[in-house]
């Protein structure tokens, strides 16, 4: 039992309750308030990073139940990476949205925080009905959130990411029916112990739910099929929520890589690596779809929106070669493009508040403020995203193409993952030259000015993507040992015998 | 049971995908609605079916499995208020777009709206 595990649960939970009775308190209290609660969030998952790092597993058990019969959160190395990469996105896109998407609601901040809350709940629980519950407080919180602004833009596309998540819910339960109906049990841990051993009468009942559990996921992380709703709401939604967005998908990959490396992974035994041959050319097909998306983009919102879409098959493809090195790899990338991306939406929300009535369409227009400052910014996040040296995309996408053991896969990896770097780079130097280069005669009605936390929100995201360069090398060391310590499911299941308190005096 | 319980989730779900596919909102929140309750009805049956038999072991021969039950309250739960949230998102978009289909606009208005102007709706109605 470690009571540090509900930290990041119940920092933002505490926090957004009290941004909800704060309604009506001065805007300035709301947000010292808002932002040290982020803040605080940050310095637990530091905290819990650092415990996590010794490689063992950390389990506490709510209200002293032991598993598998109460609910349990889990802290591994992946549960506190992913925790730490979304605290760290958090606090700067809150950053960001003080001045401009606060002020329309009264409710941005308690929202914001309840999403936090669904997604930390996400990452560290270790039970998949609680899972099921997690995603729906993120999701309900994210419903507010992509309606949050003025205007009457959102709400269409809002009505399509509503109704399809929550059909996406109904097939989440369906799933999880199918499987606790044959295994009589929701507890990751104690799944992964009864799988293997499932006589081949209950097999197909079994699988059948995995598959719809992959859909699930594969709908929250946009892989090809299910992936048409994305770049229309990220596109729509105020800057900072398109950048805390840039992590919803990594929820959905982040519950991929944790059910089909315990749960169905090699140790599965008549079910192991389930759906993984579909996942690896789905994974590239959603490569080759989001940067012909990119391409086709005209406003920068949308091509950011299809770059996520574009980082989400990069991770899959990367995590469906089933081995450690693929695993450590697509982890490796999923930090750096979930920061890249964010950054990048809120450079483009920037450029947009400087261009007038142009706003964020590639088209040319009257030159704009700051325009040195800006371009340098977007120039970077491209040369990130795109994946050209020196910066983090680059040795990110480096380690997923030396991951591919050669042979056809690594054939049809290198070529979809080139070409996709290629043809994004072409978009970016296309709509950069036309946005930032052409400019016609005239002038542009009052542009906003650049203020302090918008300058400080962009440039440091888009700064990390150097720090990840310095630190490629303990990074990489991280997710080497995350990716070993996925493969041993075992450790995983001892957390089954975690003694309750009280237990050992009796 | 087996048999008649199976149909009922059977119906539910045909009739919630059939709803969810139309393009009124109005349907598509009622599909949604009978969707969720057969998934209900289904996830309660994963603790098998047995009547006269309580969820505690020891006070019957035969006892239920109280798991399940506990999921379908949740899952209820998260469903009723799912359903009122997005009752109120389709009418705010039937009150944004001055039309109930679910992309704001319907296919003969778009079409209209194509050959008098390049503009999307959200700009033109303003």
């Amino acid at each position: 039992m470690n009571h540090w595990l509900t930290a990041p649960v119940l920092i933002p939970l505490i926090g957004a309750f009290l941004q909800v009775f704060m309604g009506y308190a001065p805007l300035s209290l709301r947000r010292t308030l808002g932002l040290a609660t982020t803040g605080l969030l940050l310095v637990s998952t530091v905290f819990l990073l650092m415990m996590a790092d010794d490689g063992s597993y950390r389990a506490y058990a709510f209200g002293n139940w032991a598993p598998p019969f109460g609910i349990v959160l889990v802290l591994d190395r992946l549960a506190a990476l992913m925790l730490f990469i979304t605290a760290l996105l958090a606090l700067f896109c809150h950053l960001f949205s003080l001045g401009r998407t606060d002020v329309s609601s009264r409710q941005f901040h308690a929202l914001f925080l309840f999403q936090l809350m669904g997604l930390n709940m996400a990452f560290l629980t270790g039970d998949l009905f609680n899972l099921f519950v997690a995603f729906e407080v993120l999701l309900i919180a994210s419903y507010g959130l992509l309606l949050h602004g003025e205007g009457t833009a959102r709400t269409v596309p809002g009505l399509h990411y509503v109704v399809l998540n929550l059909a996406g819910s109904a097939l989440f339960l369906i799933s999880v029916g199918m499987i606790y109906s044959v295994t009589g049990t929701l507890n990751m841990a104690d799944l992964a112990r009864i799988i293997p051993t499932l006589n081949s009468g209950d097999l197909p009942l079994v699988e059948a739910g995995g598959m719809i559990l992959l859909v699930v996921f594969a709908l929250k992380a946009a892989l090809l099929p299910l992936t048409f709703w994305l770049p229309k709401a990220y596109a729509s939604a105020t800057a900072p929520v398109a950048a805390l967005f840039a992590v919803m998908t990594k929820v959905g990959v982040y519950a991929i890589i944790r059910v089909y490396t315990l749960i169905f992974g090699e140790n599965a035994g008549a079910l192991a690596n389930l759906g993984m041959d579909w996942v690896f050319p789905l994974a590239l097909l959603t490569m080759v779809v989001g940067v012909i998306g990119m391409m086709g983009s005209s406003g920068l919102r949308t091509m950011v929106a299809w770059q996520v879409v574009v980082s989400v098959g990069t991770i899959l493809a990367a995590f469906s070669l089933v081995s450690e090195a693929g695993l450590s790899s697509a982890l490796f990338y999923t930090v750096h493009t979930t920061w890249v991306a964010a950054g990048l939406f809120l450079v483009v929300d920037l450029i947009a508040a400087q261009r007038g009535s142009a706003g964020d369409k590639i088209v040319t227009a009257p030159r704009m403020r700051n325009r040195t400052f800006i371009s340098v910014m977007f120039m970077l996040g491209a040369v990130s995203a795109a994946g050209l040296p020196p910066l983090s995309g680059f040795f990110a996408k480096l380690l997923i193409m030396s991951a591919a053991v050669p042979g056809l896969q690594m054939a049809a990896l290198w070529a979809v993952i080139l070409l996709a770097g290629f043809l994004s780079l072409v978009a970016y130097s296309r709509a950069g030259s036309i946005v930032f280069w052409r400019n016609v005669d005239g002038h542009i009605g009052q542009p906003e000015r650049l203020n302090f936390p918008h300058t400080v929100g962009a440039g440091a995201l888009i700064a990390m993507s150097i720090a990840i360069v310095f630190a490629a090398g303990p990074l990489s060391d991280y997710t080497d040992a995350t990716a070993e310590q996925l493969r041993d499911t075992s450790a995983y299941i001892g957390i089954l015998d975690t003694p309750m308190v009280g237990e050992d005096e009796s | 049971m087996e048999l008649a319980f199976a149909l009922i989730i059977g119906s539910l779900t045909f009739a919630g995908v059939y709803l969810v596919l139309r393009a009124r909102t109005f349907p598509v929140v009622v599909g949604l609605t009978l969707l969720s309750y057969g998934v209900n009805l289904f996830l309660f049956s994963t603790g098998r079916l047995m009547s006269g038999a309580q969820p505690i072991i020891g006070s019957t021969d035969t006892y239920s499995d109280p798991l399940p039950q506990a999921l379908v309250l949740t899952a209820i739960v998260i469903g009723f208020a799912m359903t009122a949230f997005v009752v109120v998102l389709s009418l705010r978009t039937r009150a944004d777009t001055g039309d109930d289909h679910v992309d704001g606009t319907s296919e003969t208005e778009r079409t209209q709206d194509q050959s008098t102007t390049d503009l999307p709706r959200e700009e033109t109605g303003q």
